[in-house]
């Protein structure tokens, strides 16, 4: 029976890339300083799949880098040695030589050999950074990539032809060669490697000569060199008519070029006066690829044997294989064996399968030969095609730095946006249905579909990143305006800037730059002392200005600190009272500092008053909430004041939590949960003036029921019965009572107001995986609602209650 | 009667080789993903042989092997494991769990088939 392998290439071919590409996820979010197991596992089970499955397929240098790949990771993952950011740099590496290589055996694409090679030099250089000797498999050593350096014998080879090969029309050629570039003779073995085994060698002139073992003609010989050569200095002669001797070549000695024949080796040497050149004595002799030369080394110990002795050699233990005896002992006989006592079935065919194809009388020495063949071609061709190939990248490399960037239209960029949130959608819906499918059944459409994912996210990304700019766009701007500041103050101001490459949506840097600046301002007018006041206070004199940018999840932190005197939250208390805000002494800090983003609170008086902000501080939080973002105030008084603005990364996407309402689905902003919980009876308290509270650590927050606020049908009346999400914004905590939660997921936010009046407590809407669509909520609003509003219960308490919000029906 | 035959393998290149190999030559094959899928399929039919792999994700073929041989019905079905590991110790181990036999990766369909005749017959 003979199974056409090829059938299942596209097969290997796929999940290959799935798994490298698994692979690399993995090792990019790896801590170095503690890896998790698991995740090595799961890196080392990749590797080892690809070797696997590379093996049997028969692509020999995929299963040879990857064989290196995986004892080192073997090593990682049972701690043998402990993981640097050298071993992720080359795994990434590795990656992306496998990928190349796996892309060259799929597309035919060029293989860049000398990154291949150095690759593996890599690896295995760390794999026995610590002197722990990498065992090398026998199968897979056979394939070693031939160097990409022509390796040319320093004198003429011995090839000769064994008696099978001569009946079976195989010839052996010398081709003198008229004197030719070294490109050119690289380029003439790979063309004629095509017929059969080509040897270079140089001849005594210092001119080059090839010897070619093929089945072919000495005029197809010639009218391949007619590509590279001229035909007319062409010496084309056949050299190995006559029967070849078995001469055992004792004396044979390692010279720089073939070590290879450094042990004793019983080779057919060629007689010397048929191939019109004579030999010295001492001349190095190559195994010929004889089954009687795999043989003998099979019988001889040999560090080094040639590549057709050695993969000869090879196949025989491969195919070999065994069984256990009954005796218990192991018989491997073939590659496989049973467990005494197990014994065959009766119905077992007595001969052996192999011999089907070949007599069983022809032993081991036939089965390698036969073996032997293919294998070592495989593993040959893809190795010489590199060696033409691989100036060509370097081209494209050159020719790339050209042009190094376009104008486009914004509009253009986003509608690819837009385009791109509509396929993310449509993604989660099919990703949706996927789940209820038999993972066997249609395991192909499966790993279509994360495919897909995968290339939807890194489309998703992509084009985000067309629309990024580095934070240094932005901080550029401060120092000199730092500095002018500082002087026409009297003050002396450190400026430092963390961050700047941090990147952001150009629509965002755009709008960040005017609160930025205020915020600057402010820490530089109000915020650091002057020199003199600074040395009473025991700081230094130059107080510090930081302006940083970082990702911190899914959003990004700009943070304004100053090291100056801090809030002072007594005098901003009294001056809310004195303007008339609803204050009192029990606020927490964060929401006494919050008292000065208020509209009032921003007087010229304030600004003097209280050591620091007051100007314009209402601007700067509309305008960052118009953004989609939060601004938080840390201060300590006297020690300083860190002003942090948090940004969604983008403007069009968003994690969100969905949670249902009755029948319906809302999704809030995953950013703003601090954490969801089911309440316990014990933990609900009703606070005169307050409504219905919960304890959640040490704290008592309002509940704001969803359903009582948007007058919402729903069975779940009961907070206990339902889920509170406990969120945060603006300083301010509340408890959402809503019935349970769906999931986490990321939305593709669609704008309302567009079509549709703006409704509070509702920032947009989305659809959903099934094609729903669900309304994302204005969690600030929210907050703010349930604080105006009284007290927002259950939806007893609001039967009766007119609501300063519009009540909202999901129609 | 057609022997079935489960072949449990996280690559779905070597698992679907090996099931067209065995399907080619007359046998019935269930496929399984990883250890835990393979279980769930060998419970819901008793095969004539399992050809596990070793190394998968959420359970591994010992694991497999020793799960099965904690079934009443899996006392005397044959199992072997298709590994690339050939070392004596990964016998020692795959013996320990209950495995019969050992094929070593990478094989070619030929012998897959041949020790599976071997076991179960043609």
């Amino acid at each position: 029976m003979t199974v056409d392998m090829s059938q299942f290439y596209e097969v290997f071919f796929d999940e290959a890339e799935e798994l490298l590409a698994e692979a690399e996820h993995l090792l990019l979010e790896i801590d170095v300083q503690a890896p998790d197991i698991e995740q090595l596992n799961a890196i080392f089970r990749a590797a080892h799949s690809i070797k696997g499955g590379a093996a049997t397929f028969g692509f020999m240098d995929m299963a040879e880098i990857t064989h290196v790949l995986e004892n080192l990771l073997d090593k990682l993952r049972k701690q043998e040695m402990a993981l640097t950011t050298e071993h992720v740099d080359a795994f990434l590496a590795a990656k992306d030589v496998i990928k190349m290589q796996l892309d060259g055996h799929r597309h035919g694409a060029t293989v860049n050999a000398e990154q291949v090679g150095d690759v593996s030099m890599m690896l295995k250089a760390l794999s026995e950074g610590r002197g722990v000797e990498i065992p090398v498999d026998p199968l897979l050593a056979q394939s070693a990539p031939e160097p990409e350096v022509l390796q040319v014998a320093e004198q003429k080879p011995a090839m000769s032809l064994t008696d099978a090969e001569k009946s079976s029309g195989i010839r052996l050629y010398d081709v003198k060669l008229p004197t030719v570039t070294e490109r050119d003779l690289t380029n003439l073995k790979d063309e004629l490697a095509l017929l059969g085994e080509v040897v270079v060698y140089q001849r005594q002139d210092q001119s080059h000569a090839l010897m070619i073992k093929s089945d072919s003609s000495a005029d197809d010989i010639v009218s391949i060199c007619s590509f590279i050569v001229d035909t007319d200095l062409l010496v084309v002669s056949e050299a190995g008519t006559s029967a070849a001797t078995e001469t055992p070549s004792t004396e044979a000695k390692p010279t720089e070029t073939q070590p290879a024949a450094a042990s004793p080796v019983t080779a057919a040497a060629a007689p010397a006066e048929d191939l019109g050149y004579g030999f010295f004595d001492d001349d190095p002799i190559i195994a010929a690829a004889t089954p009687a030369a795999a043989i003998a080394e099979n019988a001889t110990p040999n560090p080094t044997p040639t590549k057709e002795g050695k993969a000869a050699v090879d196949i025989v233990e491969e195919v070999g294989y065994g069984i256990f005896g009954r005796d218990g002992q192991e018989q491997t006989e073939e590659g496989y064996g049973f467990f005494a006592p197990f014994k065959p079935h009766p119905d077992a065919p007595k001969a052996q399968m192999i011999g089907d194809e070949t007599p069983v009388s022809a032993a081991p020495a036939a089965v390698a030969v036969e073996a032997s063949t293919t294998p070592v071609v495989a593993a040959q061709k893809p190795a010489v095609k590199e060696t033409s190939a691989k100036k060509e990248p370097e081209k494209a490399a050159v020719q790339s730095t050209e042009s190094s960037s376009i104008r486009v239209g914004v509009e253009k960029v986003d509608q690819l946006i837009n385009l791109v949130g509509e396929l993310v959608i449509t993604q989660a819906m099919i990703e949706q249905r996927m789940n209820a499918l038999d993972p066997v059944e249609h395991e192909s459409l499966i790993n279509s579909v994360t495919q897909l994912t995968r290339n939807t996210r890194d489309l998703q990304e992509s084009v985000m990143s067309i629309r990024m700019m580095p934070m240094d766009f932005v901080f550029s701007r401060f120092p000199r305006m730092v500095r002018d500041l500082a002087t026409k103050l009297g003050k002396k101001v450190e400026f430092v800037t963390i961050g700047a490459a941090t990147e952001l949506d150009k629509s965002l840097i755009e709008r960040i730059v005017d609160p930025l600046t205020h915020l600057v301002r402010n820490s530089v007018d109000h915020g650091i002392e002057k020199p003199e006041q600074r040395r009473a206070m025991g700081k230094a004199e130059a107080g510090t200005l930081t302006l940083s940018a970082s990702h911190k999840g899914g959003s990004i932190v700009i943070e304004v600190t100053d090291d100056g005197g801090g809030l002072n939250r007594d005098k901003i208390l009294a001056k809310a009272a004195s303007s008339g805000m609803s204050v009192s002494e029990s606020m927490s800090d964060a929401e006494v500092y919050n008292l000065i983003f208020a509209p009032g609170f921003s007087t010229a008086e304030v600004v003097t008053d209280v050591s620091g902000r007051g100007v314009g501080m209402d601007v700067v939080k509309r305008n960052i909430s118009a953004m989609g973002g939060n601004i938080d105030i840390r201060s300590a008084l006297g020690y300083g004041t860190t002003i942090s603005i948090s940004l969604p990364l983008t403007l069009a996407i968003l994690d969100g939590m969905s949670v249902s309402l009755g029948k319906s689905v809302y999704v809030v902003p995953l950013n703003l949960i601090m954490e969801t919980l089911q309440p316990r009876a014990e933990d609900l308290k009703t606070v005169t003036g307050e409504g219905l509270m919960v304890h959640v650590r040490g704290e008592y927050l309002p509940i704001i029921a969803l359903h009582a606020l948007f007058n919402h049908p729903t069975h779940v009346t009961n907070p206990t019965d339902g889920v509170l999400l406990i969120l945060e914004a603006d300083g301010r905590k509340s408890a959402l009572f809503v019935d349970r939660l769906v999931g986490q997921q990321q939305v593709v936010i669609k704008s309302l107001e567009t079509n549709f009046k703006r409704i509070p407590g509702v920032s947009g809407a989305t659809i959903m995986g099934d094609g729903s669509v669900a309304l994302i909520l204005d969690v600030p609003a929210i907050i703010q609602m349930g604080q105006t509003t009284n007290y927002v219960t259950g939806a007893q308490t609001f039967a009766n209650q007119n609501f300063s919000t519009q009540p909202y029906t999901n129609a | 009667m057609t022997k079935t035959i489960l072949t449990v393998d996280d690559s779905g290149s070597l698992r679907q080789m090996v099931a067209f190999s065995l399907k080619a030559a007359g046998y019935d094959v269930i496929q399984a993903v990883d250890g835990q899928d393979g279980l769930n399929k060998a419970k819901e039919k008793t095969v004539d042989l399992v050809l596990t792999d070793q190394n998968m994700p959420i359970m591994d073929g010992l694991t497999l092997i020793g799960n099965l041989r904690n079934l009443a019905s899996y006392q005397k079905v044959p199992i072997l494991m298709l590994t690339t590991e050939s070392s004596d110790e990964m016998k020692a181990k795959g013996k320990a769990a209950g495995a019969n036999g050992w094929l070593v990766k990478p094989f070619d369909p030929k012998r897959l088939i041949e020790v599976v005749q071997k076991v179960i017959g043609a």
